[in-house]
């Protein structure tokens, strides 16, 4: 499933980061590699951006980003 | 000695630099780009000079603070860098490391908040970490002044004795393979432009096509390396992309196993997130922030700014009527007098007078920004701005731009990408500031007696609407370019540091008092001449037969389509460039009445139609000349200003013009 369906509050694993330019590389650079365990912290109250947890941090991105990554859930 | 200083957003980079140079600071901008440089002696080092470069996550060149970073490294080869890490967020930190390593620059790294990773009961050991990075590494609590002398004297002997960082390697495998074959194939031409070969070596498996420019490589090279990386991309099953951020961050894993023992998890992040079930709180979110921001508005412009900008007009107002006795008892010829007391003491007076607003606005910003709020701000507001193409960073500053443009413009600093920088300053004039009130006060009173409160509301929608639309259109054609993402931390909320509040407040405050005293100042003495002087040159006490009388009613034919050919309304509208203020006081002048009565000498001047028009012109046009000089200063280009204040004036004329016409037809 990609994240952005990813509950809040569930830990999942990331597959893949579809998506290109930019943005990709903004994504990998922020530590959403392959295999990096992220948690959805929240979401914000117009329903977009999301909050994740990653690598002991919070980081957020768009509903829109959120739907090129591909993660599978590991609770 | 040049030491550049490098680190991630929320590293403390500004903090350990403050407390390094303490008040040397010189703030300039990177050539070419409104990136802010600022460099400074350390402390005590007349010989050491710090250049703090702006926070970044990555080397890829995709934001101009990317570039500016990358270049200044690069192509001003600093003797060395300090990379600040923030010991609490190591493993992303460090991913910007292990780039900067790859320099091959003589390079220090400054493990910072250690006194955090103590407090949560973890440790990181300090010689492994060296000994794996082969640099070398100095704990530091930089807010509390720790460690700092090591730092810098571990950073003027790396430098100084050109000590280069001590491996290169951080991959194994087919990556290592792709990046040593590719290094091989550049290294000549890198070393002969003076470029790290290994850096560009990583550079060209990442796909960097300005790289491979600067490099001139010739096609058989180029294809070589595609066919190297195509290589390594079948065989780990990555693309070059994810292959590289994978190889890195697996490296800073396995390092941090060794040498980091977490113990439990830190007080400040346990404290962010409980703050957060407040401040980014489904339901309550929205209402705290526009209750915060009611707050600052409210401290700034009633409890602290405003007090205090009336007691310095009153001085100034004081100095110039002592100064007016003593000019006349004098019997200082009265071209002159005028020239000090009407030009210099008003013009310049009228702008110090917004001093204390300034200062105090960007007292309350800096705190937002440097606790993490504006982060979160950000992070609520997003979905609203997205729809002109900008992100939720932008909207601070837009609202700012209610109580006065000039903070406003100044606060658009904060942004990260250069787009959206411009693109707020270009629509952050369309808030209507608090200087036009007494504009909207006057017109109102005498017209809309009535719906008084309701068109004042109408004419602040009317702002947002054309700054909606001014939004859309940029986005759709000149501004079209791909919008930086929105890809954003959310640091830990933290308590400011009193020395970056009060160092930035000093900044705003300098840079203000430098403005009005240049441009601004030039900008007054000319009002001041058209408005004193006639044809021939000779001096006049009444201002309707002055040159600027004569410009308003050559100029006034242009607003008879908007329902106000009057001359001395466009009289009163060029007035009001120097503060929107004085379009008021211009027109009682003009109409020979006091503010008081100028409700009645209004009615034979204008209709309720043609005023309402008059004050959406008012509402739109090009705001006074401390914000034109604000948004030159941050656009760093006369001509780009030049452009934005016609451009503002046309949309004003535009838009008065369809109400007045479209209102004419309704009415007939």
């Amino acid at each position: 499933m990609t994240l952005d369906k990813l509950k809040t509050g569930k830990n999942a694993g990331i597959i893949t980061v579809g998506g290109d330019g930019a943005l990709r590389c903004r994504l990998l650079d922020m530590g959403l590699t392959p295999g990096t365990a992220v948690m959805i912290r929240k979401i914000a109250p117009m329903g977009d951006p999301i909050e994740l947890y990653l690598r002991g941090y919070e980081l957020s991105i768009r509903l829109e980003d959120a739907q090129k990554i591909e993660v599978e859930e590991l609770d | 000695m040049i030491l550049a200083l490098a680190g991630n957003q929320n590293s403390g980079k500004t903090t350990l630099f403050n407390q390094l140079t303490g008040s040397n600071q010189h703030v300039g901008n990177f050539p070419g780009v409104t990136v802010e440089q600022k460099s400074g002696e350390i402390r005590g080092r007349k010989d050491l000079v710090v250049v703090d470069l702006p926070g970044i996550y990555s080397m890829r060149p995709y934001s101009s603070e990317e570039i500016v970073t990358r270049d200044f490294l690069i192509k001003n080869k600093p003797d060395g860098i300090i990379n600040i890490v923030d010991a609490t967020n190591i493993q992303r930190n460090l991913y910007l490391t292990l780039q900067l390593i790859e320099l091959g620059r003589p390079m220090v790294l400054a493990l910072n908040m250690m006194d955090e990773v103590r407090a949560n009961g973890g440790t990181i050991d300090v010689n492994a970490l060296s000994a794996e990075l082969g640099i070398p590494v100095v704990p530091i609590a930089a807010a509390k002044r720790e460690g700092l002398d090591e730092l810098v004297e571990r950073a003027v002997l790396t430098a100084g004795e050109k000590r280069t960082p001590k491996r290169l390697d951080f991959c194994s495998g087919a990556i290592h393979r792709a990046i040593h074959a590719i290094t091989h194939l550049v290294e000549d031409h890198a070393e002969r432009l003076g470029i790290p070969p290994r850096f560009a070596a990583t550079k060209l498996v990442e796909g960097d096509a300005p790289m491979a420019e600067a490099l001139g490589l010739n096609n058989n090279e180029r294809d070589t390396i595609e066919h190297t990386v195509s290589e390594m991309e079948s065989e780990l099953g990555l693309d070059r992309n994810a292959a590289l951020a994978d190889m890195r961050y697996r490296f800073i894993e396995g390092v941090c196993a060794k040498t980091v023992t977490k113990q439990r998890e830190s007080v400040a992040h346990l404290r962010s997130i409980r703050i957060d079930n407040i401040l980014t709180h489904k339901y309550l979110a929205i209402p705290v922030f526009l209750s915060v921001m009611l707050l600052v508005f409210w401290l700034t412009f009633g409890v602290i700014g405003m007090p205090l900008s009336d007691l310095m007009s009153e001085g100034i107002d004081r100095f110039t009527r002592f100064a007016d006795t003593v000019l006349t008892g004098y019997g200082l010829n009265a071209v002159f007098k005028s020239l000090l007391l009407d030009g210099v003491f008003a013009g310049v007076g009228s702008v110090l007078s917004f001093l204390p607003i300034i200062v105090t606005l960007f007292f309350f910003l800096s705190i937002m920004e440097d606790s993490g709020y504006m982060a979160r701000v950000a992070f609520v507001m997003d979905k609203l701005l997205r729809k002109i193409g900008l992100s939720g960073r932008s909207f601070v500053p837009m609202l700012i731009g209610f109580g006065c443009t000039v903070p406003a413009v100044m606060a658009t600093r904060t942004l990260s990408s250069e787009r959206d920088r411009k693109m707020t300053i270009l629509l952050t004039p369309f808030m209507s500031c608090s200087a036009k009130l007494p504009i909207y006060a006057v017109f109102t009173a005498a017209f809309f007696k009535e719906f008084q409160a309701l068109v004042m509301i109408g004419l602040y929608i009317i702002g947002i609407l054309v700054g909606i639309i001014c939004g859309l259109v940029l986005k759709n054609s000149t501004h079209r370019g791909k919008p930086i993402p929105f890809v954003m931390e959310l640091p830990n909320y933290r308590f400011p540091s009193v020395k970056s509040v009060l160092l930035l407040m000093w900044d705003k405050a300098k840079d203000f008092i430098v403005r009005a005293f240049t441009v601004i100042f030039v900008a007054t003495i000319i009002i001041w001449f058209l408005e004193s002087f006639n044809y021939q040159f000779n001096f006049i006490e009444d201002s309707e037969y002055s040159l600027l009388g004569t410009l308003g009613r050559a100029i006034s034919p242009i607003f008879a389509p908007l329902g106000f050919g009057d001359w001395r309304a466009a009289t009163a509208l060029i007035t009001g460039f120097t503060a929107k203020e004085a379009v008021v006081s211009t027109l009682a002048v003009l109409t020979g009445t006091s503010v008081a009565g100028l409700g009645d000498a209004l009615g034979t001047m204008f209709t309720p139609l043609s005023a309402f028009s008059f004050l959406v012109f008012t509402l739109l046009y090009t705001p006074c000349v401390a914000a034109v000089a604000a948004i030159k200063r941050e656009m760093n280009s006369a001509l780009a200003t030049a452009g934005i204040v016609l451009a503002q004036c046309g949309i004003a004329w535009v838009a008065a013009m369809l109400i007045y016409q479209a209102g004419r037809l309704l009415i007939r």
